[in-house]
C-alpha cells in the first residue's frame, strides 16, 4: 500500500502534534524528555519528506540525540550541594574563563584586518543558493561565525552542567 | 502560489500554531523549570516546521535548510546553558520552582 505525499504529510503532522501533546501531558519528567525525542524524530521524517535531508540529519542527531541526553542529565544531576563547595566551584569557574578576553582580542584583530570576510547574508544566499553547501558556506558565512561563537558558549554551559557530578564524586572520594 | 501549495501551506501553519499553543500551555501551566525548557523546545520545533514549509513552498530549500541548521545550533546551546542554570537554581533552592529564580545571585 503506497501513500501519496499529502496523506503521508498530514499523518506525520498529526503524529508530531500527538507526540508533543503526550510530552506535555505525561507526569513523569523522564517520559517527557523521551516524548520530546520522539517529537524530534517525527519532525525529522517531515524534513526528509520535504527534501530537507541535511536539516533532517541535524535534527535527528542534535535534537533527538544530544538535547535528550542534556535533559536526562539535568534531571538526574539535580542534587543539593553544600555552600562552601559552591563557593569553591565559583572560584574555579572564574579561573577557567580567564582566557576569554584574549580570544575576543584575537577575533577583533582578525575582523579588523579583514581576514574573516563577511558577505551580505540574505541577498547572497537567495541569489546563488543552488545547494545547501553553497548557501551555507558562501551566502551565510556570517551565520557560521556566530554559530562558532555560540557553540563555544554551549561548551561552557555543558562544562557547568557536568561539574556537579565531578564535585559529588570528589566529595565521595574525600569521605 | 498555486491552490494546492496554498492549502499545503495553510495546513502546515495550522499544525504549527497548534504546536505553539501546546508548548505555551506547557510553559504556563507548570512551575517546574525543566518542563518550561521542554515547552521552549516544542516551540522551536514549530519554528523549524514553518521554516521547512516556507522553503518548500518558495522553492528555496537550500536557504531554508541553512536557517534550520542555524536554529538547531542556537537551540542546543540555549538548552545547554538553561539546563546549567536549572542545576544552579536547584543547588541554591533545593527545588526546581521557577518562582524562586529571583534567589539566584552572582
Amino acid at each position: 500500500m503506497i501513500f501519496d505525499f499529502d496523506t503521508m504529510y498530514v499523518v506525520l503532522l498529526a503524529l508530531l502534534l500527538s507526540a508533543a501533546v503526550w510530552t506535555v501531558m505525561t507526569s513523569h519528567l523522564l517520559k517527557s524528555a523521551i516524548g520530546l525525542a520522539v517529537t524530534s524524530v517525527v519532525l525529522t521524517l517531515i524534513l526528509f519528506l520535504l527534501k530537507a535531508s541535511l536539516a533532517g540529519v541535524f535534527e535527528l542527531s542534535v535534537c533527538a540525540g544530544l538535547i535528550t541526553v542534556v535533559f536526562i542529565s539535568a534531571i538526574s544531576l539535580t542534587k543539593p550541594v553544600a555552600e562552601a563547595e559552591a563557593r569553591e566551584m565559583k572560584m574555579k569557574r572564574l579561573k577557567r574563563f580567564i582566557f576569554l578576553p584574549i580570544l575576543l582580542l584575537i577575533a577583533g584583530w582578525l575582523l579588523r584586518n579583514r581576514m574573516i570576510h563577511l558577505t551580505h547574508p540574505v541577498q547572497a544566499a537567495a541569489d546563488a543558493a543552488t545547494t545547501v553547501q553553497q548557501a551555507l558556506w558562501s551566502g551565510r558565512r556570517f551565520d557560521l561565525v556566530g554559530q562558532i561563537l555560540i557553540i563555544l558558549a554551549g561548551i561552557f554551559g555543558i562544562i557547568v552542567l557536568f561539574k556537579t557530578k565531578d564535585c559529588v564524586d570528589d566529595k565521595e572520594k574525600k569521605q | 502560489m498555486t491552490c494546492e501549495m496554498a492549502t499545503f501551506f495553510s495546513v502546515s501553519v495550522i499544525f504549527a500554531v497548534l504546536l505553539v499553543l501546546t508548548a505555551l500551555y506547557c510553559i504556563l501551566a507548570t512551575r517546574n523549570l525543566i518542563r518550561i525548557l521542554i515547552g521552549m523546545e516544542l516551540m522551536t520545533k514549530a519554528v523549524t516546521l514553518l521554516l521547512a514549509v516556507g522553503g518548500y513552498v518558495s522553492h528555496q530549500m537550500a536557504v531554508a535548510q541553512t536557517y534550520i541548521i542555524t536554529l538547531i545550533v542556537l537551540e542546543v546551546v540555549v538548552i545547554a546553558i538553561a539546563a546549567a542554570i536549572v542545576i544552579g537554581s536547584h543547588k541554591h533552592n533545593n527545588d526546581m520552582d521557577a518562582g524562586r529564580m529571583n534567589n539566584l545571585k552572582g
